[in-house]
């Protein structure tokens, strides 16, 4: 289904991001990291982020996903302004509505790929059971295996099941591929692309590597902490066609 | 089980040699907490017992002799309960084993039947039967160090005559739990011996049918004690009476509560000082430990939990280790702490046996330890929490590096490159640095603390019996002697040299208090009975007026220039003024001095001997000592290296036990801390040298910059621990300042350098696991996780 630009403006915006900037104090420099980001993420849509190392990507992400709050401007997640939360209700926010991938999987070492996944079901309102996630992203068969015994590409696998588990609203996916090769970075896109499709969960990735760009329904390209382009794609490719 | 839970059992598991440490340094500090005051207050509690069941007197009372009429009228004392009139006389004992004389005190005791007062247990044997002549009990210390059994017998001069004294029990008396006598420093269980024997016999061989010389009161609950010694004199003074005293004056109970004091404060301001540092390590320690899991932290928030969760688990991670440590801590403790009640009352001989584990105690120590690990765990907690996730997901940014200070004044080019790191690393966080290296001076303080008292009780030792009284032997006469008493002794085979001395027993007193104590009298140019304050410099006898102990000042409230009364308790008992002319800091005892000539003046007498300071001739010592034993006028002789011996084996013994467990729980503690500090620093810094491995790095070279980061660490840590240990030292100094003794912050070289040789065995040992470990580094993992 894929959209236009006059289809997407009549649809639900999910969030709604007005004037975001971010600043870095690290150490003895400034870093801009965000300088006026306007943007709206609709409904079910499955967007790329896309820009180099360093123009504000993940930092965006993290504003949207609750991790991180914008040293000014405003963020509303549907009727929640997240702006305006604290840490507590930022954590409510993070544990009912969004799902997270992230570049190092970080998954917890001391559990098994079932049990990190348990970690968020225990505590999401109606999650799926975990076999069930695992089996989402092909891993049934080894829902009993250690970080430490899973490759790259089956850790970043057990994060997404970790992320879906709960049910989430939005996934948010930080370079899900960035550590992987070419082949499981397709599987783990394959697996995110089908649950934007059989849950429609509005979903957002990051990525430096413009090929990915193919499989999202909007394109925006960051570069120095602004938008410098949104795409819509008129047709969308299948993860498994893609190359790089 | 829910994940994280799973995750904290994981983690345990994973953690199993950190968490054991730490287990061990909190059991260790609670242990010995546990084991210190158990032990003491079962002491305290059995001693109280002993006392009640058999009915250790109040108030006591020496006199000439008083007819038995009078104690109808003493019961009219107000708030008396019992009285009890005794015949005490104190004769010489000639005992097969022994060249030199002891004395034997023999106290009456009723043919039949127990004593109302002051009972005696029996050992062994049995009690003496009416009408057979000769029987006594003797005090199981005497019979111990002579090896007398029931069925022995013991010679005796009793009033001029040979007497031969049958043993038909051994026994103990709460009166003579410390068998000593009024005035000497020390028990010497060989030389003075206590003797019960039938009323009768005793009366009859010293004319006292009818009378007493001694009387004790038991008084009722709530009775003013002061009131009843005063009504108590007032009824004594026209029969000789030389004062009456109560507990706090009695020598054995003094005695005893000075050694449970001390106790006290080898077994509880050490161990509490223990808890304390244990306490404080593991509290660094957890904070260190969470901080490793900072990203862990984060990735459950940004999952959605709560701040709130994250602290409970780890608070659980704490808390397993806690409990476990408590646990281990109070149970060893109570354990350790019933074997120690036994030994040490089977060392002050109490018939009574109870241990009372008590469970405030191992609450305290529980609350104590627990607090502090769960302090610092909650603050680490709070600090990793109160960071964004996705800050704190992140690696931490660059620190700050700069050239250190070696290298800004230009020796850095005298540096490799890894001493390098180590330098720009310590210095660039110094606070992590410092904690570590506070933790480690702990640890060698901790041990300095543990094992220095030993060095102060041979200083102790040295000093009173060396260094100030040069005599090989003291003898003291049956009743002061005239002048020619003191040829008699300079002419005796066996004197090489002797110096006369005049003892006065007197009662102090400024104000309202008051002491009772003998005032030495000797000549002011003294060779054997030196004069030296605890640095060792000599002070001036003054030749008017006194010079006390500056303990005696201090517990009379007086300052030299004061004029203190003076009440003398023997012969026709002036009372007079005299000022103070100087005090003494010296380490034992409370104690005035006058010159020789001064103390004459003072009893308005010619010169007068006590009795003689002796050098003996080794070669002829045992002539003299038969000579001696066969002079009626010598009282005793007390002979040092024996005085020593006994000293040896009784207080520094007790002592010494406690020391060996603080010893051996510094040991666990200063392991503990080191092994965990290195652990940590392994831990916060792996991805670093797993890096510098990929780059190209030996593992020498890698081990050596964490190793040599530790070693830095551990080498400026020593002084400072050997510093705060002796710091640590002198506060538990202060608890051991008794009347008895003043022990003396020595610390002797040889226990530095043990507690330096233990804190480096434990970096040792810690550097090896790590060395190890940095061998094992999984150099592709770290680089697949982070960036």
């Amino acid at each position: 289904m894929p959209g236009t630009v006059d289809s997407t403006a009549t649809r639900t915006a999910v969030f709604r991001a007005r004037g975001v900037t971010k600043v870095y104090h690290m150490g003895e420099v400034d870093v801009h990291a965000l300088r006026g980001v306007d943007l709206d993420l609709y409904e079910s849509e499955f967007i790329v982020l896309l820009g180099p190392s360093g123009s504000g990507k993940s930092t965006l992400l993290n504003i949207l996903g609750g991790l991180d709050t914008p040293t000014s401007g405003a963020v509303r997640y549907k009727d929640i302004v997240l702006t305006e939360l604290d840490d507590a209700g930022l954590t409510q926010y993070r544990r009912h509505h969004v799902g997270f991938v992230f570049q190092f999987y970080n998954l917890i070492p001391s559990l098994t790929a079932k049990e990190n996944v348990a970690l968020i079901t225990e505590i999401a309102s109606d999650p799926m059971p975990p076999e069930e996630a695992l089996a989402l992203v092909g891993l049934a068969d080894r829902m009993n295996h250690f970080p430490a015994q899973l490759s790259g590409g089956e850790q970043q696998r057990v994060a997404i099941a970790r992320a879906v588990a709960k049910k989430p609203d939005v996934l948010l996916c930080d370079e899900p591929t960035g550590a992987l090769d070419v082949h499981t970075g397709v599987v783990v896109l394959e697996v995110i692309q089908q649950i934007n499709e059989q849950l429609g969960t509005t979903t957002a990735v990051i990525t430096h590597n413009a090929v990915i760009s193919d499989i999202a329904d909007r394109v925006i390209a960051l570069s120095d902490g602004r938008i410098g382009g949104v795409r819509v794609n008129e047709r969308k490719v299948p993860a498994s066609q893609l190359k790089w | 089980m829910s994940p994280l839970n799973r995750k904290l059992l994981r983690d345990l598991l994973h953690m199993k040699g950190q968490s054991l440490a730490i287990s061990l340094v909190m059991a260790a500090g609670v242990a010995t907490f546990v084991m210190a005051l158990s032990t003491l207050r079962s002491l305290e509690r059995n001693r109280a017992t002993y006392y009640d069941h058999y009915r250790f007197g109040h108030v006591f009372a020496h006199l000439k002799r008083a007819p038995e009429t009078l104690a109808a009228r003493i019961e009219q004392i107000p708030g008396v309960a019992h009285v009890q009139t005794r015949v005490v006389v104190d004769v010489n004992l000639d005992v097969a084993d022994m060249p030199e004389p002891a004395i034997g005190r023999l106290i009456s005791i009723p043919e039949r039947g127990q004593p109302k007062m002051n009972a005696v247990y029996l050992r062994s044997g049995r009690y003496i039967e009416p009408g057979r002549t000769g029987e006594v009990l003797v005090g199981e210390a005497f019979a111990e160090a002579h090896g007398l059994v029931p069925g022995d017998t013991v010679r005796a001069v009793i009033n001029g005559k040979r007497q031969t004294l049958k043993i038909v029990g051994v026994a103990l008396s709460p009166e003579y739990v410390l068998q000593i006598r009024q005035g000497d420093l020390l028990p010497d269980p060989e030389r003075f011996g206590v003797f019960w024997i039938g009323r009768t016999e005793l009366a009859a061989a010293y004319d006292m049918e009818g009378a007493f010389n001694d009387v004790s009161l038991r008084l009722m609950r709530g009775a003013s004690t002061a009131e009843a010694i005063r009504r108590l004199d007032d009824l004594l003074a026209p029969y000789g009476g030389v004062g009456a005293y109560d507990r706090e004056d009695q020598i054995s109970h003094r005695f005893l509560s000075d050694e449970i004091r001390q106790l006290r404060t080898m077994g509880v301001l050490a161990p509490t000082i223990f808890l304390a540092v244990a306490a404080f390590l593991l509290n660094i320690v957890m904070s260190r430990l969470i901080r490793t899991q900072r990203e862990q932290i984060a990735a459950l928030k940004a999952f959605g939990y709560t701040n709130f969760e994250v602290g409970i688990h780890y608070l659980q991670f704490v808390l397993v280790i806690s409990v476990f440590g408590v646990s281990l801590g109070t149970l060893s403790g109570l354990w350790l702490g019933r074997d120690l009640t036994r030994m040490y009352t089977e060392f002050y001989k109490f018939p009574i046996f109870t241990f009372y584990p008590d469970a405030t105690i191992a609450m305290t120590a529980l609350l104590i330890a627990a607090g502090a690990a769960i302090t610092g765990t909650l603050g680490a907690v709070r600090r990793a929490a109160s960071l964004p996730p996705a800050q704190a997901m992140r690696p931490e940014p660059p620190a700050r590096y700069r050239p250190t200070i070696l290298e800004r004044l230009g020796i850095g080019a005298f540096l490799s490159q890894a001493a390098r790191m180590i330098l720009r690393n310590l210095e660039r966080q110094p606070v992590k640095a410092m904690i570590s290296c506070f933790g480690i001076a702990m640890a060698a303080a901790v041990l300095v603390l543990g094992a220095f008292s030993e060095d102060a009780l041979d200083y102790m030792i040295e000093f009173s019996f060396y260094a100030a009284q040069r005599q090989d032997m003291t003898l003291s006469f049956v009743e002061p002697t005239s002048a020619e008493a003191r040829y008699s002794v300079e002419h005796l085979t066996g004197v090489l040299y002797s110096e006369p001395f005049r003892s006065v027993p007197v009662k102090l007193r400024f104000g309202h208090r008051s002491r009772r104590l003998a005032i030495l009298g000797i000549d002011p140019h003294s060779d054997l009975y030196r004069l030296v304050d605890r640095n060792e410099r000599p002070v001036a006898l003054p030749e008017e007026g006194l010079l006390i102990s500056d303990k005696l000042a201090e517990v009379l409230h007086a300052r030299i220039g004061d004029l203190l009364t003076v009440e003398v308790l023997e012969g026709e008992r002036p009372v007079v003024r005299l000022p103070i002319s100087g005090t003494i800091r010296d380490l034992a005892g409370l104690n005035a001095y006058m010159s020789y000539d001064a103390l004459h003046r003072m009893m308005q007498e010619g010169e007068t001997l006590s009795g003689a300071f002796v050098m003996v001739d080794s070669l002829n010592a045992d002539t003299l000592y038969r000579r001696l034993k066969q002079t009626p006028q010598v009282a005793g002789v007390s002979v040092k290296n024996a005085t020593v011996q006994s000293f040896k084996d009784t207080v520094a013994e007790n002592m010494n036990i406690m020391r060996t467990f603080n010893i051996a729980f510094a040991c666990v503690i200063a392991f503990g801390v080191v092994y965990n500090a290195a652990r940590i620093s392994l831990a916060e810094r792996s991805r670093e040298l797993a890096t510098l491995r990929v780059i190209g790095f030996t593992r020498g070279e890698v081990s050596a910059i964490l190793l040599g980061e530790l070693g830095t660490i551990t080498v400026v840590a020593i002084p400072f621990g050997l510093a705060i240990g002796y710091g640590l030292a002198a506060i538990v100094v202060q608890g051991l300042d008794t009347e008895q003794y003043r022990v003396p912050l020595v610390i002797d070289a040889s226990t530095y350098a043990f507690a330096t040789i233990v804190v480096l065995l434990a970096s040792l040992f810690s550097g090896l696991v790590v060395r190890r470990r940095i061998d094992r580094l999984d150099l592709i993992a770290v680089l697949k996780t982070r960036e």
